[in-house]
């Protein structure tokens, strides 16, 4: 029986359908993660860091419009770094937006929004829920 | 603690040899640098080689199985784009510990065609164009893009370190291509990554490259002082944590703290170089670097490439080998190849891309994961 998957370990997906990405700070100096981890990286501090909800906001900080990528990927794409407010970055792709350099600017507000992987199955037919950036209209 | 010297030094041209075994080019390189220092593999003591896509088959090992199974010990490295460079630092580091008085260092390569990488999952799903790309195009483009972000840098300063380098490697009969390519021409390739073009990519290529590295005491009891070359400085450094890192690769910090230690090593500053080698995998990144390694100020790097200061002839000349982007990268080959060009360019023996009065020359290779190596290399005679 297929069943949905997150994308990555750190999105969550709740019975009732709802999704949140987790993140991990170190209480000592601050440092965010994605997803879990038993020690800080940045500090060396040990079991110090606590789980929190990320921000589904955020700004672009750098981008890349991925015109050539392994073969069977759909492209062009944007491949965009995403600073979420309240700490975490982000990598994914920004849709709703035709992708050109113009279209897009450095410090932009982007939401994150769910959806399907694009229809990406995994060997044993699971679905996937990913995250994507949209703009802030 | 003496100093330690590259006293035999080379590399074969790279290209594509698919009908060769990674063992067979290494082996053509280490006799070359042999060659080139008049001593034979009954003179090694240790032999560290650099090697990523054979990373557990042994090619040091193989290596010797071609020219002299001489029973001493041998070290394989791998260290990502900075493998190379890695078996070099080894080499230097056991002469430095006073263990061997000659040692050899090969790094060798063989490449397929294209994208490094593919897009099949070990399980899941594949997440290229879904989490945006790992693709080495798209990440160095992000990292060029944080710096027009900050700086202003235009596609079109990206694109000119493509026509510097490839016109510096029409000058290099070693490197991969030569030909001249336009700046139109660059900016109008075929766009990979934005805003890196097809030309902006460091071409593939199969390759190898040896050094022999000696102690003082060696060197004038070899006779080879008119031929040698000092290394200054070796430094090697991690990704330490920065706050986007885990996320998007950070070339910068790893260099910038390679480059403080070399340069506190040697006891010299930027001004005091006459070439550097520099890791130009992709155009963005040689703009980056520039600032990462000193050679001009923060924000000052689309200046320092629109005045022409890094070509052959320039302040301070990049990559006069032609660079990764049209030398080629092969990628345990490459840090030893960039010995080999610095060292060539010290002896005066560059031909017609020689840096005029050379005196001293920098390496710097990153390998993400992240390894960042750079050495620092000065004429001894
Ligand atoms: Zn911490």
């Amino acid at each position: 029986m297929a069943e949905t998957l997150p994308v990555v370990p750190w999105l969550h997906i709740e019975e009732d359908g709802a999704h949140w990405l987790e993140g991990m700070r170190c209480s000592e100096c601050g440092a965010m993660f994605l997803g879990h981890r038993e020690n800080c990286s940045s500090c060396g501090a040990r079991g110090s860091l606590k789980s929190e909800k990320l921000s589904e906001t955020g700004t672009l900080h750098a981008f890349s419009i991925v015109h050539r990528s392994y073969p069977g990927i759909d492209v062009p794409y944007i491949s965009a770094i995403v600073d979420l407010d309240g700490g975490g970055t982000i990598k994914g792709n920004i849709i709703n937006v035709e992708p050109q350099p113009e279209n897009l600017s450095f410090g932009m507000p982007l939401r994150v929004v769910f959806g399907d992987a694009l229809g990406r199955k995994d060997a044993d037919g699971n679905n996937y829920i990913s995250y994507f950036f949209e703009p802030v209209s | 603690m003496g100093d330690v010297y590259v006293v035999g030094v080379d590399m074969i041209k790279f290209g594509r040899f698919p009908e060769r075994t990674v063992p067979e080019l290494g082996a053509e390189a280490a006799l070359m640098a042999l060659d080139d220092a008049g001593l034979k593999i009954q003179d090694m003591q240790a032999l560290y080689c650099g090697n990523l896509y054979q990373s557990s088959a042994m090619v040091g090992q193989r290596i010797l199985q071609q020219i002299g199974q001489t029973g001493i010990p041998v070290v394989n490295t791998a260290n990502a784009c900075a493998t190379g460079a890695t078996a070099f630092r080894e080499a230097w580091m056991s002469i430095k510990a006073d263990q061997f008085d000659a040692v050899l260092a090969v790094g060798v390569e063989q490449m397929g065609k294209g994208l490094l990488g593919s897009a099949t999952a070990a399980k899941g799903i594949p997440t290229e164009g879904l989490l945006g790309s790992g693709t080495m195009p798209a990440v160095f483009a992000e990292a060029g893009m944080e710096h027009a972000r900050k700086y202003g840098t235009t596609f079109e300063q990206f694109a000119k370190v493509s026509v510097k380098n490839h016109h510096h490697s029409t000058m290099n009969d070693k490197a991969m291509y030569q030909i001249e390519t336009p700046l139109q021409e660059v900016m109008g390739a075929e766009m990979i990554a934005y805003p890196n073009t097809k030309l902006m990519c460091s071409v593939n290529v199969d390759g190898s490259a040896a050094a022999v590295l000696c102690s003082e005491k060696k060197v004038r009891e070899l006779g080879l002082m008119d031929r040698a070359v000092r290394v200054r400085a070796s430094a090697l450094t991690t990704d330490e944590f920065t706050d986007r890192g885990l996320t998007m690769p950070d070339v910068n910090t790893c260099t910038r703290r390679a480059a403080a230690q070399a340069y506190e090593q040697a006891g010299i500053g930027p001004e005091d170089l006459s070439l550097v080698e520099l890791h130009d995998c992709f155009a963005t990144a040689e703009i980056l670097h520039y600032e990462n390694l000193g050679l001009c100020e923060d924000g000052k790097a689309g200046e320092l490439i629109d005045a022409g200061d890094t070509a052959l002839g320039g302040k301070i000349p990049v990559n006069v080998s032609g660079g990764l982007l049209s030398k080629g990268h092969p990628l345990g080959a490459t840090g030893i190849a960039n010995v080999y060009e610095v060292c060539t360019h010290l002896r005066g023996r560059a031909g017609k891309r020689q840096v005029e009065g050379a005196r001293l020359g920098m390496t710097h290779v990153i390998g993400l994961g992240t390894a960042c190596a750079i050495h620092i290399l000065e004429r001894a005679a």
